[in-house]
Parts: structure tokens; C-alpha cells; sequence
């Protein structure tokens, strides 16, 4: 088995079970971040839930960076064997006659994506972990505010018109990411239901509806505000 | 020489396997002692390089394309015969071989015929061991098809492309003992000469077409499997680099060349478009049992449709000319290539063609979708059905049936064949002339084979369709690694044969002054002008039909081409290096002397037998009036030509035919 | 018509090779592109210039020979076909036409346009057959019935004529459409399944050893392939390649 991951195909196998689980994750952040438009209360309830639940926390939460970490690691690791496999570039080449500009550019909309990440983590994660971690406060509170304190953090980070932008852009990149990355997982995966009308729909509707719902959550707590 | 065709006694069922069970062998711990060339990877060179390297022999394989896969076999559409009587439909080994020598208009050797017909059956269980995806019932059984000339269904299918799957087959087979070292291959290598000690093949002298390098190779036994040479008409269904040199420099060195004349035309290619036309394609015969062949009746409308002003489909049913069915009314348009070939040639040479080089018949399948229409109708249970839905239902059918070929006729000549005519034309598509083998496929050079396309044994004047795969397969797989095995168990002490010996010496210098030649010859012409000057006499004069006086004048002419190439040529670049033009410039050099043989040959044979149809030789009268006439009192005989310096001095030694098991009988088609 | 050719010249493998630009003239639509590339080389040889090597045999789209890369695409514009079945009336008068070697580490270039296929032979030599002796002491052909179904997909993806237009439309220079295809082959044949496991480990680890790049789903070579080989065989092959990793 071991042998496996180090064929080309093993890897591209890893690539894909990793998109597997960043999809479910995706989807289960936005539904946590949706109810923010609809109850604050609610919203606080999950993100306190997921903030100080053990499992989440000590068993999902690293899982979770391996993911992120292991996606964008090995994709850098395949485009540079790629580009290996030619080195003599073509003088004229017509990729749009046979493939998606999503497809042939995964490499760039992922890099957008990781560098969207960072500005996350540093918006986000750092100040969570620095919390929890550093100053040891797992009460989820903070000074000047009536119950938990996530719901004011997040409006808060929406104010300034420049990270929102940052924000729609990335979740632009993402939805073009998953325009054909959704599908592509499932047939690196040896399966051909990608390629079947059914699941090019929903992985269409997936890749256009989840990057819109964020993009409208920024836009409704900035218009907001 | 006199020619000993060393058939072995007895009755022709049990030949083969006295034989057989007579013969010396190789104990397997003395194969890996001996080296085998074998020259060509097609169906025969490839199915034998596997087999003779899995009895445990080392052998050395040649292709002078990048791989074995690329062989011309490649391109057989059609199928391949097999006595396996799966359709009980009263097919036996007896009724193959008689079908075969019957096709062939009785110039083949009977006992050859016989054993191909015998191990034909087993080609398939092992093509199929092999994984070749041959078409399937619905039970899952093997389907079959029926194919011209004969009464049973015995050809064995892949979708059009039979020939693809079992030289993939073959080539499968040859993967594995390269994997395992048995099979040293040697891609982009083209050989150039054989090498005699002692009388013996020992060894060729090849070129590495990458880099120009000249080498030698020793062997007990070298195997000439380097197809046919139709492209000495320049234009023919044949791969461009198909060429006759591996033939024709054994022939050289001792080996004779047999019927050269017999030619196959097949009736139904893509007619030429222009002088630029570098190469011909063949639509299957298959097509042939739903269309209809047919010319304008009136020259008025041949112009017009010449010029434009008329299209095919504006002439009534009064006005066109189905000149098969109005010659044979019993078989029509299912009659055999060569007759539906010069028949075409004959409506044409009297100014019927109807494209612009007047070289082209009419194949309507108007008839058939309308046939195939109105059954569906009537299965669909649609009364009244408008002429438009008959159309469209009988479309349908002849998609399903030709789709590929329909679509591959549109691509090719930007024309509709569902809604107009095809035009076809015959072209050159397989010779069963070649190389002279004895029972045992040896040349009349000790130690060297010839197998396949290349030999001439077991078509006689005229090949039946889907007979080619099955040649080349039991010649590979079934015959020669046996009959090899009674030569080579002489060789057992002899030991690796030396490649620094003067005879090799020999061989690679007039191989490289050859080479140097050519590319130092500053000459003003392309080796393609001369190709297709060469072309040209062959086709007018030695093509469909051949007269005495057009012979002649081609043996003069040909000559005439050969001595201006060997001035005039022009070879661009050097020596060391890739060279297509040096490759081409070798080759046409061979086919000018071949063209010779050639016309000579059919100079000789003043009779009309298959593909060789001399003008003299005609019924003159009765219901068979006009058509070939056969004289087996005086030609019922092998020419086998022994090379003497020019080709005009090739000597005549004849083999005799013997038909102990079938009765001679002229064809009727009528 | 009337056109302009770019054409990529290399002396050897060695060599730096170089887009050089030629006309050529009175071009008939009904010529095959290859006919075409004979008039250049014809007109070359008679000015005294060394023509265009290319490689090509059969010109009938089946022995899978000839191989350029024109205007940007394996083949050439038109679908389904080789270059050698592409014809001119794909192309305008005046037209600029791009023609470069296929291009992939995997297949260096030897001349010009002629390219080193020979990574593609190592693959089907790693386990691209089924090992049966050819001594024809088999069973009956009719012994091993097959579903029609299985025989026609093994059929479909029997068809590959290994030209390498897959590879040379990747954008990672994959050989994943013509492995999975004979993969598929075998897979889905009774006769194959013996040795399935070894052949799908063998012929991926040749694969991955010859430098190709890995398959990233785009599909650009199914689209150019001239005989429209799917891409579910890729899926196949992975499916195999992780049972026989699983076993």
C-alpha cells in the first residue's frame, strides 16, 4: 500500500481524497457561518460548540490543517513534476480547444485560494489559538460583550471594504477551483459518475452555491454594519 | 537449380502431421544457442518473432518503423477466415481449402493451401487466448460474417479493424519475450542485405535509420516477413514505406522470385483527386453488398456531371448504367475484385468516369436505404410511411452497417455518401506474387525464409478476402517455427556465426558505396519524380489489363526510368544522419528493378489467370464471351525467376502445379 | 491557396532546434495535410534545401505514425482524425499554419517533427499482453464465452493506435489515456484477469519511470485523440491499480 501512494496515480488518489474532505469541511463552515445572517444567537451557540468540543478541536482540528497543508503541498509537488514532463514549452498551443480554463489552471486558482487562507488564518485561527492556547481563556467571552464573542468578531472583520473585496475574489477563485475540481475528484477516484450529467450538476451547483454563500454572507454583515 | 518444392508424400489430409511427426528438432537446451533474424513485425514477421523466442531460439527482430505496432497489417479491415464451423453451416478444412486454390484461380500449390486451411481454425483460439476483442453474439460466442467468393460464413471480425487487433495480438506476444530478453528489437532499422557463408543465410547488413549507422547481424537463420510491393505503382493502398527491398536483395543474392504478376486490384478505393495523390484508400468490400455500381448510360451526362451542370442523383433509373448487373446477372455487384475491377476499367477507358480524371464509378446505396426503409416501416408497423421516413429509418440501418466507412468517405472527400453517390476506383491493394518458398517457406537460399505477403505460396493468382490475416498468422505462429526447426537442427555446433569475415566485409561495403552514392550523386530530380514516373508505366501498361506490345514497351520504358535514376537523382542531406529521402531513394532503386521482372513476367505468362488479365487471353465466344480465359495445358506452372545481373535476363525455372484433390474448372460468374 | 508554414527544424537530438517560416503555394483543399507537407518537401529538395522530416506510413488514420502539432493542437483542428486524414479545406487561404513536434520529456525529439515514441514500447513491454504461449495448444475459442457488452468496451478501448496525441494535448505530458486504455483492455476480459493486479503495478510504475506527468482530469485528451478513446478508462485503470494494491 505504501507503494501505492508513491505512484503517480496513488497521488493523485491522496489529492483527491484530501479534496473530499475539504469539500465536507467547506460545506459544514458555511453551514456554521449561514446562521449569522439569521440569529446571532445561534451562530454563537455553534461556533462555541466547534471552538471548545474536544474531538473538534483536538482530533479534527489537526486533521484538518494536514488537509489543507497536505492539498496544497502535493499540488505543488504534481505541478512541478508536470511542468518536468515538458520541458520544451510549444510555440503555439490551443488548450481551449479541448479543456476548461478551470481545468488547465488549477495550480493558479489554488495559489489565490492558499493565500487566502493565510490572510483567514491571520484574521481568524491565530487570534483563536492565541486565545485558547496561549492565554489558556476557553470561556468564549470577551470584554464589552453580552454573550459569546464570535458573532461581534465576525461583523467586525467585515467592515473594512478592502478585505470584503479580498474576500469575493477569493471565493471567485474557489468557486472556479471547485468548478472542476468537484468532478475531477470523483474520477480520480476511479469512478466515472463524474462524468455523468447528474453529479456534473451538482458538483456545478456545488462549486457556484457555496462560494456565493459566502460572498453573500461578507457582503450582507458589511452592508450592515 | 532444378525447383524442389519438397511437399511431403501422401494423402493431402495427413501431409502436415506425418510431416510433422518426421521432422528433426531442437532440444531446448541447445535453442538458446542459435540466433534468429527476423525481418518485418508485421502479422507474419511478428507472430513468428514471438513464437520461434518462446521455443527458447534468441531472436533479433527488425521494423523500420518505430515499433512493431505500425506494420501494415495494421490496416485490414475486413476479417479472417478460420474453418471453424461455428455457424454449421457445412464449413470444413476441406471446402477452406478448396475456396482458397478455387479463388485463386488454381496457380497455388495445393499442399500449402491445404495446411493453411488446416491450422486456420486454431489461429483463433490463440488470437482469442491473446485477448483479441472479436466481435461477440449476444450469448457471448464468437460472431462471424460472410465475405466474397464463397458460401459459408466463416470470417472472424473486430469491427473494422481486424487487422489491428490481431497485429496488436501478435505484438503483445512479441512485448513479452522482449520483456524476458528473448527478443532483441530493433526499431527504425531497415535491412539492406543478407549475408551468405558457405551458401547459408548468416546474417543481414541493416541500417539504423536514426543515426545513419551501418551494422552487422549473424544469425543460423534469417526470416524475410517484409510484405508485399505494390507500391511499385507508386499509388496504392500500401503504407508509404512499404517496399520490397528485403525481398528483392535476397532475390539478389540467390533467392528466386515467383509470379510477380499476380497483382490483386481491389475494386472499391477512393478515386485519385490530383497529381499531389500520395497514397490510395480502400473502402471495405463489405460495401459491395448493399451498393450499386453503376455509370451514366449517356456521354451527354457523363460531361455534364463532369462539368457540374449535373449531379448523379438528377439521372433517372433509365439513364444510368448498372454494367455489373448487366454483365453477371447471377452474382452482380458481388462479383469477385478482379473482375469488378476491370470491369470498372473498361466503362472508364471508354469515357464513363465520372470524375474529373475520368476515373471514377458511381457506388449508390439509394436502393438499399430504400430497401432497409420500408422493412423497418413495416417492422415499426408504420402504414403509409412518407418517402421521407423511409429515408430516415433506412439511414439508419446503413449507419449502423457502414457508419465508420460512411464517415471516413465524407472526411476524405467532403461529400455526403448518404445522400449522393460514393465514387470508387480500383487501386493496387496486395500481391501474391514473391519470394519462391518450398513446403518449408525456404527461399531457394539455404537458411533464409520468407513468410507472409512477401512469399508467394498460397493465393495463387488471386487472393479471396480475409485469406491475408489468416497467410500471415499460420505461417508465424503455426508453420515456420516447425519447419525452421528441421534446418536449424544442423546447426546445433556450429556456434555464434562471426560478423568480422570477409563475407560480411563484402556485403556492408556495397551496402555503404550504395549509400554514398546517393548522397553524393548531384543529380537534378527527386527520388518521387522517378517513383512516380515508374508508377505511371506500371498502372497503363502492367496494371488491370496487359497486352503484349504494352509489356514490352514498359520493359523498355522502365529500364529507360532506371538508368536516368541512377544519373539524375537527387538526395538531399548526408549519410550519418535520419534521411527519409535516402531511405526512399534505396527503395525506388529496388522497385525499378522489380518493375522490370514484373512486366516481364506477365510478358510471359500468355494467359489470363486472377489478377493477371492479358487481352489475348479471352473467351471468344459463348455465354462466356470477353471474359479471361485460363490455359492450363500451358501455364499451369510457378515462374520462379533467378536473378542475372539486369532484369531483362532473369531465368525462367518452373514449378509445375499438381492438382491431385481439386478438379480444374474455369469461373463462372454469369 | 496559399499558405505559410512555421515549421520546427532540428537537425538531431542534440541540436537546437527553431521555428523556420516557408510558403507554399497553389494548395488544392482536397489534399491530405501530409500531401501538403510532400509539395513543401518537394519543392525543398529541388531548391537544394534538406525537407521536413515527419513521421507517417499508412495515411489511412490506423498505423498511428504520424504525429504533428498544428495550430496549437494534436491533429490538428479537425476531431477525430490523424494528421495524415486532416485535410486542407480545414484551413483558409492565407493562412499561418504552426507545426511542432509532439512535445513531452518522455518523447525527445530525433528530427524535426520525428519524435522518439519508444517510452510508449517499454510501458506494454512492462505487462501490456496476457501470457500465453503461441504454441496453439489453447482451448476451443468458443470455450471462454464473453458478454457482448465486455467484448465490445474491450473492443472501444482496443482501438488506440498509440500515436501519443493523448500525451501531447496534456498539459502535463500524461500517458494516462493510452496505459488505461490497454489496462482496460485486459480488465475487462476473462482472459485478463490472471494477471491483472501485476500488469496495472508494472505498467503504471514504467509509466511513472519514463517521466510522464499525472493525469489532472482536464480531458483534453479524449477530446483530441483520433480515435476517441474514453476517458473512463482512466478511472478504470485507477479503480484497478487500487484493488491490486488493496490485494
Amino acid at each position: 500500500m505504501s507503494g501505492f501512494f508513491k505512484s503517480s496515480i496513488g497521488r493523485k488518489v491522496a489529492m483527491a481524497l484530501s479534496a473530499f474532505f475539504l469539500m465536507f469541511f467547506l460545506l459544514q463552515h458555511f453551514a456554521i457561518n449561514i446562521l449569522s445572517v439569521f440569529s446571532p444567537e445561534l451562530f454563537n451557540e455553534a461556533s462555541h460548540f466547534m471552538g471548545t468540543n474536544a474531538l473538534v478541536q483536538f482530533a479534527l482540528q489537526p486533521v484538518l490543517i494536514f488537509g489543507v497543508v497536505f492539498h496544497f503541498v502535493m499540488g505543488f509537488i504534481l505541478e512541478i513534476k508536470n511542468k518536468q514532463a515538458r520541458q520544451v514549452a510549444y510555440v503555439k498551443n490551443n488548450g481551449a480547444a479541448n479543456s476548461t480554463w478551470f481545468s488547465r489552471n488549477m495550480i493558479w486558482s489554488g495559489v489565490v485560494i492558499l493565500a487566502f487562507i493565510v490572510l483567514h488564518f491571520i484574521d481568524f485561527w491565530f487570534p483563536e489559538i492565541n486565545t485558547k492556547f496561549i492565554k489558556g481563556d476557553w470561556s468564549g467571552t470577551m470584554a464589552g460583550v453580552d454573550g459569546y464573542r464570535y458573532y461581534e468578531e465576525l461583523t467586525h472583520k467585515f467592515v473594512s471594504p478592502i478585505r470584503v473585496g479580498a474576500y469575493v475574489l477569493a471565493f471567485v477563485f474557489l468557486a472556479m477551483h471547485l468548478m472542476h475540481g468537484f468532478t475531477s475528484a470523483f474520477q480520480s477516484m476511479g469512478s466515472t459518475a463524474g462524468r455523468k450529467k447528474t453529479l456534473q450538476n451538482i458538483g456545478k451547483a456545488y462549486a457556484i452555491i457555496i462560494p456565493l454563500g459566502f460572498i453573500f454572507i461578507a457582503l450582507y454583515h458589511y452592508l450592515n454594519h | 537449380m532444378a525447383l524442389d518444392s519438397k511437399v511431403p508424400k501422401g494423402p493431402i489430409q495427413n501431409k502436415w502431421t506425418d510431416y510433422k511427426n518426421h521432422i528433426n528438432l531442437v532440444n531446448p537446451a541447445n535453442k538458446r544457442h542459435i540466433d534468429v533474424i527476423v525481418v518485418g513485425t508485421g502479422l507474419a514477421g511478428g507472430s513468428a518473432a514471438a513464437t520461434l523466442a518462446e521455443l527458447g531460439y534468441n531472436v533479433k527482430a527488425f521494423a523500420y518503423q518505430d515499433s512493431p505496432r505500425r506494420a501494415h497489417s495494421i490496416a485490414a479491415q475486413g476479417g479472417i477466415n478460420a474453418a471453424k464451423n461455428y455457424q454449421g453451416d457445412g464449413d470444413s478444412t476441406y471446402r477452406l481449402f478448396y475456396d482458397t486454390v478455387k479463388g485463386g484461380d488454381y496457380r497455388s500449390r495445393e499442399a500449402n493451401v491445404y495446411r493453411l486451411a488446416e491450422v486456420s481454425a486454431n489461429i483463433i483460439d490463440q488470437c482469442v487466448a491473446q485477448g483479441v476483442p472479436f466481435a461477440r453474439d449476444y450469448g457471448g460466442l464468437l460472431d462471424n460474417r460472410s465475405f466474397g467468393g464463397v458460401l459459408v460464413s466463416r470470417t472472424f471480425y473486430a469491427k473494422g479493424q481486424t487487422g489491428q487487433q490481431l497485429l496488436l495480438g501478435a505484438y503483445s506476444a512479441m512485448n513479452r519475450q522482449i520483456a524476458r530478453g528473448k527478443i532483441e528489437m530493433f526499431n527504425r532499422h531497415e535491412m539492406l542485405d543478407v549475408v551468405k557463408v558457405d551458401g547459408k543465410a548468416r546474417g543481414i547488413i541493416a541500417r539504423n535509420l536514426v543515426t545513419g549507422e551501418i551494422e552487422r547481424h549473424s544469425a543460423h537463420a534469417v526470416v524475410v516477413a517484409s510484405g508485399g510491393y505494390g507500391n511499385v505503382y507508386f499509388l496504392s493502398t500500401n503504407a508509404m514505406g512499404s517496399n520490397v527491398t528485403a525481398a528483392w536483395k535476397i532475390h539478389k543474392k540467390g533467392a528466386y522470385f515467383a509470379n510477380p504478376c499476380y497483382t490483386q486490384i481491389h475494386p472499391t478505393c477512393i478515386p485519385r483527386s490530383g497529381d499531389y495523390q500520395s497514397k490510395l484508400t480502400l473502402m471495405s468490400e463489405s460495401l459491395r453488398n448493399d451498393g450499386r455500381i453503376w455509370v451514366p448510360k449517356n456521354m451527354d451526362d457523363v460531361i455534364a456531371i463532369r462539368e457540374g451542370k449535373k449531379k448523379p442523383t438528377d439521372l433517372s433509373e433509365e439513364e444510368r448504367d448498372y454494367y455489373l448487373e448487366r454483365r453477371y446477372p447471377a452474382f452482380g455487384n458481388l462479383v469477385p475484385r478482379d473482375v469488378a475491377s476491370r470491369a470498372a476499367k473498361e466503362r472508364c477507358d471508354a469515357g464513363y468516369g465520372v470524375n474529373a480524371t475520368g476515373e471514377a464509378v458511381y457506388l449508390d446505396f439509394a436502393s438499399a436505404i430504400e430497401r432497409y426503409g420500408k422493412e423497418q416501416a413495416k417492422i415499426q408497423n408504420i402504414t403509409n410511411p412518407s418517402k421521407e421516413k423511409i429515408t430516415e429509418l433506412g439511414e439508419k440501418i446503413v449507419e449502423a452497417k457502414y457508419g465508420n466507412l460512411f464517415q471516413m468517405y465524407e472526411k476524405i472527400v467532403d461529400e455526403n455518401p448518404y445522400k449522393t453517390p460514393m465514387m470508387i476506383y480500383p487501386a493496387t491493394h496486395y500481391t501474391m506474387g514473391g519470394v519462391w518458398v518450398d513446403y518449408n517457406l525456404m527461399t531457394t537460399i539455404p537458411g533464409c525464409y520468407c513468410i507472409g505477403e512477401a512469399n508467394f505460396s498460397d493465393h495463387g493468382a488471386n487472393r479471396l478476402g480475409a485469406s491475408a490475416l489468416m497467410q500471415g498468422l499460420a505461417d508465424g505462429y503455426f508453420v515456420l517455427p516447425y519447419t525452421i526447426g528441421d534446418y536449424l537442427a544442423n546447426d546445433i555446433r556450429t556456434g555464434k556465426i562471426p560478423t568480422d569475415t570477409k563475407e560480411f566485409d563484402e556485403a556492408e561495403k556495397a551496402v555503404k558505396d550504395r549509400i554514398d552514392f546517393f548522397v553524393n550523386n548531384n543529380g537534378t530530380k527527386s527520388v518521387d519524380h522517378f517513383h512516380k514516373r515508374l508508377g505511371k508505366v506500371m498502372w497503363d501498361k502492367v496494371g488491370m489489363a496487359r497486352n503484349e506490345k504494352g509489356l514490352k514497351e514498359a520493359m523498355a520504358e522502365i529500364k529507360q526510368i532506371r538508368e536516368e535514376f541512377w544519373k539524375d537523382v537527387k538526395v538531399p542531406g548526408s549519410a550519418n544522419e535520419m534521411n527519409p529521402e535516402l531511405e526512399k531513394a534505396g527503395r525506388v532503386a529496388d522497385f525499378l528493378e522489380l518493375g522490370e521482372l514484373f512486366a516481364k513476367d506477365a510478358l510471359m505468362r500468355e494467359e489470363s489467370c486472377g489478377g493477371h488479365f492479358r487481352e489475348e487471353s479471352v473467351e471468344l465466344d459463348g455465354e462466356q464471351k470477353g471474359e479471361a480465359k485460363r490455359n492450363d495445358e500451358e501455364f499451369a506452372f510457378v515462374a520462379a525467376w533467378e536473378y542475372k545481373g539486369e532484369p531483362a535476363d532473369a531465368v525462367l525455372h518452373k514449378e509445375q502445379l499438381e492438382f491431385k484433390d481439386i478438379e480444374l474448372k474455369q469461373r463462372s460468374y454469369k | 491557396m496559399n499558405l505559410t508554414l512555421r515549421i520546427w527544424r532540428q537537425k538531431d537530438s542534440n541540436a537546437k532546434g527553431q521555428m523556420v517560416d516557408y510558403k507554399v503555394t497553389d494548395i488544392s483543399e482536397h489534399m491530405s495535410f501530409l500531401e501538403m507537407m510532400d509539395v513543401l518537401n518537394e519543392q525543398l529538395v529541388n531548391s537544394g534545401e534538406e525537407p521536413v522530416a515527419f513521421d507517417h506510413d499508412c495515411r489511412e488514420g490506423i498505423c498511428g505514425m504520424c504525429s504533428m502539432y498544428i495550430n496549437g493542437e494534436a491533429h490538428g483542428p479537425d476531431r477525430g482524425v490523424t494528421t495524415c486524414q486532416l485535410h486542407m479545406r480545414m484551413f483558409k487561404d492565407g493562412d499561418t499554419i504552426t507545426i511542432e513536434p509532439f512535445r513531452a520529456t518522455a518523447f525527445p525529439v530525433i528530427k524535426d517533427l520525428v519524435v522518439d515514441r519508444t517510452s510508449f514500447e517499454r510501458i506494454q513491454q512492462a505487462g501490456g499482453y496476457i501470457s500465453v504461449n503461441t504454441s496453439g495448444n489453447t482451448q476451443d475459442a468458443n470455450a471462454i464465452p464473453i458478454s457482448k457488452h465486455a467484448a465490445d468496451e474491450a473492443m472501444d478501448a482496443a482501438t488506440c493506435i498509440g500515436c501519443g496525441a493523448c500525451v501531447a494535448s496534456c498539459k502535463n505530458s500524461s500517458a494516462m489515456l493510452f496505459v488505461g486504455a490497454k489496462v482496460s483492455q485486459y480488465a475487462l476480459l476473462p482472459q485478463g484477469q490472471v494477471e491483472a493486479a501485476d500488469r496495472v503495478k508494472n505498467m503504471v510504475a514504467q509509466m511513472d519511470l519514463e517521466g510522464f506527468g499525472n493525469c489532472t482530469n482536464t480531458g483534453a485528451c479524449e477530446v483530441e485523440c483520433p480515435k476517441g478513446i474514453s476517458l473512463d478508462n482512466i478511472a478504470r485503470m485507477n479503480r484497478e491499480l487500487m484493488k491490486a494494491s488493496m490485494s
